[in-house]
């Protein structure tokens, strides 16, 4: 009974799933294939077989650093975030709703422009005669305005504040959900502050960490636009690569293989996080 | 005056008797709390509460929700810190201490366990946060797991537990740490009926085995008077009446209270001459009842007299302290027999009686109802409201 039942029900989801399904599978799983392929290429048309490209992009000292590169872009990236999203949260769930509100908007104030106008608005906080610089000298911190632009750090300040929603949003998401009483329940027990934020709060909120980790680290290695308005000529990573590769020097297998590497290379790291997922000790 | 003297002792007496096991290494301490006030915002949610709770005393703190008894709680864990006032434990002001040095032990009504933790590592948590060794809290767990009969569930986590065996577990985590006061923010809500009374007998067997100085947060009134020594009645952030549950059953000190424990009637009348502390009151139904109290009134004031259930008999002779009255309905409550009566003028009151088995649920064609042989009704000043 309950197994005919079943599938009868598979077969209504199936057809359901069926329009998105093969959109899918017409416009995602094929040029993925064909990507696939077209790595393995001689030329641009698919045609013959070759390991050039590939041994060509592994064979360079050069290509490999900017696979190690994007990862560490990726992984910093997720670091700043994490170090910054956690006070965000931890003051979001601790006020009022008034204050939740207002919280909220300037989190997602983000959001609502478009990241190529707000990598330029980056520019203009970040160059020599911009506002940080003006700042720093202003204060007396500098002597000299610094180099921000087309530096790795310039890139992951400017990063951190576009994807710090993709991050903030699943934390407090998952940090709402936390009983209150638990941190009540610490304190009083003798636990400081801090013991009770890397004892409960910490533990119990991985899970919204881990979904935001993912998202900003897939989104922070594929971020083409700001890595190469901010980055520049100087900074080169994987997306700006198969840019260069395949509008530039239209050479379609190499650019083929920097996409794969990348598309490996962005999988590796979301399942990375999908493991410490799964070692995370929460109820 | 010398009846309550002669209970305390009686009280103290039965304490001592009945915690014979208390580990040596505690000793139970007052806690006193000293004119405290508290306002979020505008409001007002503590008006200068001073409350002594003395050393191995159990007071429930008893009213409706945003009475303030909740915010007078989180003020003595020092979650909340008073506008005004002082929190006094052992002779020591402790307004100045966070929460995690205040050594008070609180259960709450979410139980509030780790989820992410066995039971074991949940009783250890406040162990660990002291510092105390491994082996020191290897065999704390033991023991409290053994003080709350849940040996054999260490390696539980707290979503596999009951929730009787988690109160249990809460109890022991807030119990390992040998705290000097313990807050219970209403422990036995989330229970189920028949639980409840097995839990609450429970905690008072812990809280007189440990010598606790305990605080009780409900607002059910069998809870209070179950296991609670002294009961603080609380309305609009004050205390109405702090008494022993005898008292503040047999001698509500407000309408507020009388209103708020058990169940009681309410007649209008009229003083109509008063004596050394007793009174004669005219009702509106005409009855004549004496009544004693040691408040003052004067002939020709109008009063509220209250009177509970238990308290008056149904019959069917008229006599100069009867009510004319005509029974609407009996209903067989348990053991008790509630009689739902109305006076001539469409008053409707209760009168309850012990059932004999066997009895008829609609005994009698009762005419009047009169006071019990030692009934007590109550008067209050008529106010303008």
């Amino acid at each position: 009974m309950s197994g005919a039942a079943t599938g009868e029900t598979a077969g209504v989801e199936w057809r359901l799933a069926a329009p998105l399904g093969l959109t899918y599978l017409a416009f995602f799983a094929a040029p993925l294939l064909i990507l696939l392929v077209m790595s393995f290429s001689v030329d641009d048309n698919l045609g013959g077989f070759s390991l050039a490209a590939w041994s060509k992009f592994w064979g360079d000292p050069f290509y490999r650093g900017v696979v190690w590169d994007t990862l560490r872009l990726g992984l910093v990236t997720v670091a700043m975030t994490t170090l910054f999203a956690y006070p965000i949260a931890l003051l979001f769930i601790a006020s009022g709703p008034g204050l939740q509100r207002l919280l909220l908007f300037i989190v997602l104030l983000p959001l609502l422009t478009s990241v190529v106008i707000r990598t330029f608005a980056w520019i203009a906080i970040l160059s020599r005669e911009g506002v940080l610089n003006q700042a720093l000298l202003a204060l007396g911190l500098t002597t000299a305005p610094l180099n921000l632009l087309q530096t790795e750090l310039g890139l992951v300040m400017a990063l951190m504040q576009i994807e710090m929603p993709l991050m903030l949003l699943p934390l407090i998401t998952v940090m709402q959900q936390v009983d209150p009483s638990l941190s009540d329940a610490s304190r009083a027990l003798g636990g400081s502050k801090w013991r009770t934020f890397r004892k409960v709060i910490l533990p119990l909120s991985l899970p919204g960490w881990i979904a935001g980790a993912t998202l900003v680290f897939a989104s922070a290695t594929t971020a083409f636009i700001s890595q190469t308005v901010i980055g520049g000529a100087r900074l080169v990573y994987l997306p700006t690569l198969i840019w260069q590769q395949a509008m530039v020097v239209y050479n379609w297998p190499f650019a083929a293989v920097a996409s794969v590497t990348l598309l490996v290379a962005v999988l590796a790291g979301v399942s990375l996080f999908a493991l410490l997922g799964r070692f995370a000790r929460t109820a | 005056m010398r009846e309550r003297t002669a209970s305390r002792v009686v009280r103290k007496n039965r304490v001592s008797l009945q915690a014979p096991v208390a580990p040596p290494d505690i000793q139970s301490q007052p806690l006193t709390l000293d004119a405290i006030s508290h306002s979020y915002g505008e409001a007002l949610a503590v008006n200068e509460v001073t409350l002594e709770v003395r050393a191995g005393e159990l007071i429930a703190l008893l009213g409706p929700s945003g009475c303030g008894k909740s915010t007078l709680l989180r003020i003595v864990a020092g979650f909340i810190n008073q506008t005004s006032g002082r929190v006094v434990i052992a002779d020591r002001v402790v307004d100045t201490l966070p929460p995690n040095r205040r050594e008070v032990g609180i259960v709450f009504q979410s139980y509030a366990l780790f989820p992410h933790m066995t039971v074991a590592e949940n009783i250890a948590y406040g162990l660990e946060a002291r510092g105390e060794s491994k082996a020191t809290c290897r065999e704390r767990v033991k023991e409290m797991l053994a003080t709350v009969r849940m040996e054999g569930f260490a390696d539980r986590k707290p979503r596999q537990l009951s929730g009787g065996q988690q109160q249990r577990v809460a109890l022991a985590r807030a119990l390992a740490v040998r705290p000097r006061i313990l807050l219970l923010d209403e422990p036995f809500a989330a229970l189920d009926k028949n639980l409840r009374l097995d839990m609450q007998i429970e905690i008072k067997r812990l809280q007189r085995q440990f010598g606790l100085t305990a605080i009780l947060v409900t607002h059910d009134q069998d809870e209070a008077m179950s296991i609670a020594d002294r009961i603080a009645v609380m309305s609009k952030g004050r205390i109405e009446q702090l008494g022993s549950p005898v008292e503040i059953y047999d001698q509500p000190e407000t309408l507020f209270v009388n209103d708020f424990i058990g169940s009681s009637n309410r007649f209008s009348g009229t003083v109509e001459s008063a004596g050394e502390g007793a009174y004669a009151v005219r009702l509106a139904s005409g009855a004549l009842w004496q009544v004693a109290s040691r408040k003052r009134f004067a002939p020709g004031d109008r009063v509220i007299a209250t009177i509970r259930p238990e308290q008056l008999v149904l019959t069917d002779q008229a006599t100069a302290g009867t009510i004319p009255v005509t029974l609407k309905l009996s209903l067989p409550i348990g053991g008790e027999l509630i009689h739902d009566v109305e006076t001539r003028s469409g008053e409707a009151f209760k009168v309850a009686a012990g059932r004999r088995p066997g009895e008829p649920v609609s005994p009698m064609a009762a005419t009047h109802c009169a006071l019990a042989p030692h009934a007590r009704p109550i008067l209050f000043p008529q106010t303008a409201a």
